[in-house]
C-alpha cells in the first residue's frame, strides 16, 4: 500500500517554520534599526570598515545559487537527472565559496583587533562597538543557516543520486530549496544593512 | 505501487517553472544589486537608507513569488506569509515610533 503523501501539507509545514526564521531575523534588523537611528555617525564610519566589493561578490554569489536550486526543482519534474544533480553540485559548492570569504573577511578584521569586546571595540566609541556586535552576531548567524541550508541541500543531492527524490516526490528538494532562498533573501537585506550604510 | 500513489496524492504539483522564466528573474536581480551597489556611491544623504531598503525589498519579492513559487501556491501559504509580513511590519514601526519619540 503507498503511504498518503499530503505535499501541500508538507510544504505548508515548511512554510511556517521560515515565518520563524524570518521573524528571528527580522527581530535582529529591529535592533539594528533603533541602533542606527542612536549612532548614524558610528554606523556609517564604521560600514566604510566593510568591503562593498566583497559584500557584492558573496550577494551574487548568494543570488546565482538560488537560481541553480530553483533551476534543479524544475530539472527533476522534467527527469532530467544530470541536470539537476549539476545544478545542485553547483548551490553547494557556491554556500561553501560564499563561507570561504566570509572566513577571511572576519579573519581580517579580527586580525586587526576588531571582534567582539575587543580592546579596540572597547575603547572605542560605543557606536561603532554595537555595529560591530550587530555585524559578527547576524553574519554569524546566517553563516550558520548557510552550513544548514548546505546540509539540507546536500542531502537531497543524495536521495536525487539514489532516486529516492524523483519527479514524483520531490518535496525534500523543494523544502531544502525554501530554505536556501530564505538563507538568500536575509542576505539580501543583510549587505545593504551593512555594507551600503555609507 | 506508483499507481495506487498517484490516486491518493492529494495534489499534482501543477506548476514546473520554465528555465527561462527563472533566467529572467535571476538576470533581474543581478540588475537590482548592480543598481544598489550603484547608487550607494551616489551621497543622497538620509536617502540612502530608504532606497537601498526598497531595492532589497523589490529583490526579495521576485525571490519569494518566482523561486519560492509563492506566487503559484494556494491561499493558505499567500495569506499566512503576508500575516509574516504585517507582523514584521509591526514590529519595526512600532520601535521606530517609541525609539524617535524618547
Amino acid at each position: 500500500m503507498g503511504a498518503q503523501i499530503d505535499k501541500i501539507g508538507i510544504r505548508t509545514g515548511m512554510w511556517l517554520f521560515l515565518y520563524s526564521e524570518i521573524i528571528l531575523f527580522g527581530g535582529m534588523f529591529v535592533l539594528y534599526a533603533a541602533y542606527f537611528h542612536e549612532y548614524p555617525k558610528n554606523f556609517a564610519e564604521s560600514g566604510k570598515e566593510l568591503n562593498r566589493i566583497i559584500g557584492s561578490v558573496n550577494t551574487v554569489i548568494l543570488l546565482l545559487s538560488s537560481f541553480t536550486v530553483a533551476a534543479s526543482i524544475t530539472a527533476i519534474q522534467r527527469r532530467a537527472k544530470k541536470l539537476a544533480i549539476s545544478l545542485l553540485t553547483f548551490s553547494i559548492l557556491c554556500g561553501a565559496t560564499f563561507l570561504t570569504i566570509k572566513y577571511f573577511e572576519w579573519g581580517e578584521h579580527i586580525r586587526q583587533g576588531v571582534y567582539p569586546n575587543s580592546q579596540v571595540l572597547q575603547n572605542g566609541p560605543p557606536g561603532n562597538n554595537i555595529f560591530f556586535g550587530l555585524y559578527y552576531v547576524i553574519t554569524g548567524l546566517h553563516g550558520l543557516h548557510v552550513i544548514i541550508g548546505m546540509t539540507l541541500l546536500s542531502i537531497s543531492l543524495v536521495f536525487v543520486l539514489t532516486g529516492r527524490v524523483n519527479e514524483n516526490h520531490f518535496s525534500m528538494l523543494e523544502n531544502a530549496g525554501l530554505y536556501w532562498h530564505l538563507v538568500d533573501m536575509i542576505w539580501i537585506f543583510v549587505f545593504p544593512l551593512f555594507y551600503l550604510v555609507l | 505501487m506508483d499507481q495506487e500513489e498517484s490516486a491518493v496524492q492529494t495534489e499534482e504539483h501543477p506548476h514546473v517553472a520554465g528555465y527561462g522564466e527563472l533566467f529572467r528573474i535571476i538576470l533581474a536581480l543581478l540588475t537590482l544589486t548592480g543598481i544598489t551597489v550603484a547608487v550607494s556611491y551616489v551621497h543622497l544623504g538620509f536617502f540612502n537608507v530608504p532606497i537601498a531598503l526598497f531595492v532589497a525589498s523589490v529583490k526579495s519579492s521576485l525571490v519569494l513569488l518566482f523561486f519560492m513559487h509563492l506566487k503559484y501556491e494556494g491561499r493558505a501559504i499567500k495569506v499566512s506569509f503576508l500575516c509574516t509580513i504585517a507582523f514584521l511590519f509591526i514590529m519595526i514601526s512600532f520601535i521606530f515610533w517609541d525609539v524617535a519619540f524618547r
